[in-house]
């Protein structure tokens, strides 16, 4: 436990240290205030709730997420500090949750700093807050996926670039499922078919924690997708050492 | 020292293949407490790959090692605990400074509190770091880098030390700090470290281990190494010109010669002769005595020191023929 929580520390810090963080932030918020206004039509609802913060989430994620994460073990091997974290006394498994939680509690602060849209949902009307509190739960967990998937990939290479292009095409790949199975409803694939394909996208799993239905079933989606991509990140780097 | 002859690394046949290249190959041989082993060998001989492997970064093809008893294999955390590791370079957290670098290290390795602080007072004052320890790493010279690595590696005051051309980079100064560190904390520990700077062996390593595309091809002291060498015990003799003439023959005929070379000396009236002993066994005696017999006129007669470079040479380059 002591290793992971260094790890942390110094990950956390790290992002801090640079204006990496500070850009990160300012964009992330440009882009959710930009989209929940404009795309969303927050004020033309007429309802005082945040779905459409939400429902931009998915797509928003899918750019900005790769972007924290493609850095999180290229950056290492570029510049060779992957061989002294992984000389000190730290199991590999520990080493990727220390900087997996790290990237995520980041994400996780850039996201309590769009709280100034709830503030604003609270002043003209009276939401639900539980829905609310939902949807930034879903939205985390969400979060977490997309960076689990991130930094498995980022543990392939060295090139930030590709580690960035190759982690949006396999979450937009999952984004994707949850068209997919309209596309098979339409060219007369089964139903049943269509539904557990259509069971293993993002967006609809999201949908209705951003609704403020906590599922147990969108929660373990989200939360085995985390441990899966995770292990397989911890896999990566094992193979990677003995190669 | 009580445990003075305690085998404290055992490597046994660490093997290592890169595709169809082997990288290490069988590499086997072990470091007591209070040796200091320099592993030499050409840019690419498998000297990393080896460190690599017994610092538990990559896994070995075959073979294993021992570090304080713990396999690499089966117990690795318990190696990585017990060593300190200066990679390749000495890679760093380009944004940290030293000091947050330390105690990440000391956060990692379960130091912490009043015990954390004693740690890295004591690697920060054996390093030299004092100056620098709020500068971002990054905007360090190469030769703060080194030692940024170097605290790092001692932090924990481990008791077996792996050092990747550790020197490598450094202006001269800095080189001798260095060696005075290795020196200073030689008695209590058992070290490795890598090179291809020969006078870094005679300086600092009680123990040399070359080795060439990936195999051992030579174990012992450097002592031992510098026998090998033909100007081991070689003497070389400044003559004037005239009894030059005739001593070269002279000399050959010595038992115990193997060959003698003549050289023009510092002026026209001198020459300088290069006796090599047959069996590496002192011959300045002999020489001496035929120089006195003779009634010579000698300006100089001193014994040569085995030439490291040559030996290394020889020995790196026999291997490739015999491929």
């Amino acid at each position: 436990m002591r290793p992971i929580l260094a790890i942390f520390k110094r990950e956390l810090g790290g992002y801090f240290a640079t204006p990496v963080a500070y850009v990160f932030i300012v964009i992330f918020l440009v882009l959710t205030g930009v989209s929940t206004f404009l795309f969303g039509g927050l004020f033309e609802r007429n309802q005082a709730d945040m779905l459409p913060f939400f429902s931009v989430h998915p797509m928003l994620y899918l750019f900005l997420i790769p972007a924290i994460s493609m850095r999180l073990w290229a950056e290492e091997r570029k510049t060779g500090t992957v061989e002294l974290l992984m000389t000190l006394p730290v199991t590999t498994m520990q080493a990727v949750l220390g900087k997996f939680l790290a990237a995520w509690a980041f994400t996780g602060i850039a996201l309590a700093l769009t709280f100034p849209t709830w503030i604003t949902v609270n002043y003209l009307g009276n939401p639900d807050n539980g829905v609310i509190l939902a949807g930034y739960i879903g939205s985390l967990l969400m979060a977490g996926a997309y960076l689990a998937i991130g930094s498995a990939i980022s543990a392939l290479t060295r090139n930030q670039v590709i580690a960035f292009v190759i982690a949006v095409v396999i979450c937009g790949a999952f984004i994707l499922l949850g068209y997919l199975s309209s596309l098979l409803n339409y060219v007369g694939v089964s139903a049943e078919v269509a539904d557990i394909v259509g069971y293993f996208g993002f967006q609809n799993r999201f949908n209705a924690l951003s609704k403020g239905v906590l599922y147990v079933r969108d929660l373990l989606y989200f939360a085995s997708l985390m441990v899966c991509w995770l292990l397989a990140n911890a896999m990566i780097l094992d193979i990677k050492k003995s190669r | 020292m009580r445990d003075a002859m305690e085998i404290m690394v055992e490597l046994q046949k660490l093997t290592k293949h890169f595709g169809p290249i082997r990288a290490a190959d069988e590499v086997s041989f072990s470091v007591r407490r209070g040796e200091v082993l320099g592993f030499l060998g050409p840019n690419g001989a498998g000297k990393s790959t080896t460190m690599k492997m017994l610092t538990c970064y990559l896994a070995p093809t075959s073979g294993t090692a021992r570090v304080c008893g713990h396999d690499i294999l089966t117990d690795s955390i318990a190696v990585r605990r017990k060593l300190g590791y200066l990679p390749e370079g000495a890679p760093a957290y380009p944004d940290m400074t030293p000091l947050a670098f330390l105690r990440f290290a000391a956060d990692v390795r379960g130091i912490c509190g009043a015990e954390r602080r004693k740690a890295i007072d004591r690697a920060v004052e054996l390093t030299s770091l004092q100056g620098v320890l709020k500068q971002p790493i990054d905007t360090l010279s190469k030769g703060f880098k080194r030692r940024v690595g170097l605290a790092q590696a001692i932090l924990h005051d481990p008791e077996v030390l792996v050092l990747d051309e550790p020197t490598d980079g450094l202006d001269p100064n800095q080189k001798y700090e260095v060696r005075q560190l290795i020196a200073e904390m030689a008695g209590s520990k058992a070290i490795i470290l890598s090179t291809h700077i020969l006078e870094e062996v005679e300086a600092v390593c009680s123990r040399a281990v070359i080795i060439a595309r990936g195999k051992v091809i030579f174990d012992g002291t450097p002592v031992a190494l510098e026998a090998k060498s033909k100007w081991h015990n070689a003497v070389t003799v400044r003559l004037g010109r005239k009894s030059a003439a005739d001593a070269a023959d002279a000399l050959r005929k010595l038992e115990g010669v193997s060959e003698v070379l003549v050289e023009d000396g510092a002026n026209d009236a001198e020459r300088a002769l290069t006796v090599f002993s047959r069996n590496g066994n002192s011959i300045i005696n002999d020489v001496a005595d035929l120089a006195r017999s003779k009634e010579w006129r000698v300006l100089e007669m001193r014994t040569e020191h085995g030439r490291l470079d040559e030996v290394f040479r020889d020995l790196t380059a026999a291997g490739k023929e015999a491929k």
